[in-house]
């Protein structure tokens, strides 16, 4: 892995490469939404280019933040409960 | 109860929650209540009200009228449906300076002295309370008793409750005309009655010429889920005096939390007929009137602003009760910025004069021709 940096989603460490955004880290992750719906049930990318707003995940303590548009930086923390 | 020979021993004209609330009480005594309504349930001015459940003191009758609505709706709490998002959030009053501070304890006096629990926050009780208030707001007072409601739902869950008591509703018909003994709709069906109500709010005068109601057009703002962000619907104590002054435009602060985590942001008033565009210019001044009180607002996403037309009477009062040139139609209209709140008093009082009953509280005051101040 070329420039592996170290993110934790969901409180669990994981390496990604310098560069991936923060929606396939997740999707990559095996977890199976980026956040829930107000009914509880797993949402995840629809677009992947910053339109449709269903990629929100909570990234470093900021809600709503669009995962697909964030790319991971090192130590960055992703919950997807919210 | 009726003669027995018309249609309908009441027609309820619009099923907005003050129309619902109608048919809800009258239900409980006549068997043949009818609601007419041309669109969705709820879906007027019903739909761009808030929900805040509030006791207000500006004014004897209006504190009556609020008050009585408060009981009521407190009463119907256990039994409503969930999709009606009941919520005890209580009301904070934010006083933003000292001179605002100084009339809290006053308030405070009023509501006690008339049983309604009320308790003083200080700056550092108000912040403890919501700590994303600005740190220069000076105080405040929580009102426990008020809560919070989703205005559509209960709305359609009153007028439910009205039709297991043999209530109809239909949906979809225009009204053309009506008179204390008749509504004829907009496809020529003329239905007959011992009561008429009009319930069409800002519409009302369109079916009863000369009643003294005007659109005032609100704009309310939505975002997307911030759990904890706000816990209590929070008003500036300056809103009294946007509500009341009859001027153009003003804008107030006005938060509430919604069930889904979701905050719900007011307020805007203008004089504008029925004009249904988004005034940006107006909603900035809105969320830049919010930030004074929340900075942190603007770190929110808001994903939806639509508007709504209160329906506004020159003293701020609704009209209810019987016209006196025409003592079986009764109104329904008029009751600005509280209608979510004051629907229930409104039907109690409307089932009151169709049964011939001694209401709770004097309805003077809300009479649809105002007797001169005497």
């Amino acid at each position: 892995m070329a420039n592996p940096i170290t993110i934790r989603i969901d409180g669990k460490a994981m390496l990604v490469n310098a560069g991936t955004s923060a929606a396939a880290a997740i999707l990559n992750s095996g977890v199976s939404g980026v956040r829930r719906s107000v009914s509880g049930e797993p949402r995840g990318p629809v677009c992947g280019m910053g339109v449709c707003y269903e990629c929100r995940a909570t990234i470093d303590g900021v809600l709503h933040q669009r995962s697909c548009m964030v790319t991971c930086t090192d130590g960055m923390e992703i919950s997807t409960d919210d | 109860m009726g003669a027995g020979n018309c249609d309908y021993d009441a027609i309820v004209v619009g099923g907005g929650i003050v129309g619902c609330a109608c048919a809800y009480y009258l239900s409980h005594s006549f068997k043949r209540v009818l609601v007419v309504e041309p669109g969705p349930v709820g879906g007027g001015s019903t739909a761009a009200g808030m929900g805040h459940i509030v006791v207000m003191d500006d004014s004897p009758a209006q504190f009556a009228l609020t008050h009585m609505s408060q009981q009521l709706w407190s009463g119907l709490f256990p039994q409503m449906s969930p999709g009606c998002e009941v919520r005890p959030t209580g009301t904070v009053w934010v006083a933003s300076d000292a001179e605002e501070f100084s009339h809290v304890e006053d308030k405070q006096r009023f509501y006690a002295e008339h049983g309604v629990e009320a308790e003083v926050l200080d700056a550092k009780s108000l912040h403890q309370a919501e700590p994303n208030l600005h740190a220069s707001m000076v105080g405040g007072l929580r009102v426990p008793g008020d809560s919070v409601i989703y205005p559509m739902t209960a709305a359609g869950w009153l007028l439910d409750e009205a039709k297991k008591n043999g209530a109809e509703l239909r949906q979809g018909k225009c009204v053309a005309r009506l008179d204390g003994r008749s509504v004829e709709l907009g496809d020529g069906t003329v239905l007959e009655a011992d009561f008429v109500v009009n319930a069409a709010g800002g519409h009302a005068p369109e079916l009863t010429p000369g009643l003294p109601i005007e659109p005032r057009k609100g704009h309310l703002v939505i975002t997307d889920r911030y759990p904890g962000f706000v816990h209590h619907q929070l008003i500036e104590l300056g809103y009294l005096k946007s509500a009341h002054e009859m001027s153009h435009e003003s804008v107030a602060f006005n938060a509430q939390p919604r069930a889904t985590g979701q905050v719900l942001l007011g307020s805007s008033r203008q004089f504008v007929g029925w004009d249904s565009k988004i005034d940006r210019r107006l909603v900035s001044k809105m969320i830049d009137r919010a930030a004074l009180y929340i900075p942190a607002i603007r770190d929110l996403h808001c994903i939806r602003i639509w508007i709504g037309f209160r329906a506004t009477t020159p003293d701020s009062l609704p009209l209810i009760g019987a016209m006196p040139e025409d003592p079986t139609l009764l109104i329904a209209a008029g009751h600005e910025g509280l209608g979510i709140s004051t629907s229930l008093a409104t039907g109690r009082l409307i089932a009151d004069i169709a049964t011939g009953a001694q209401s709770s509280i004097d309805p003077t005051p809300y009479a649809p021709v105002r007797k001169a101040h005497g």
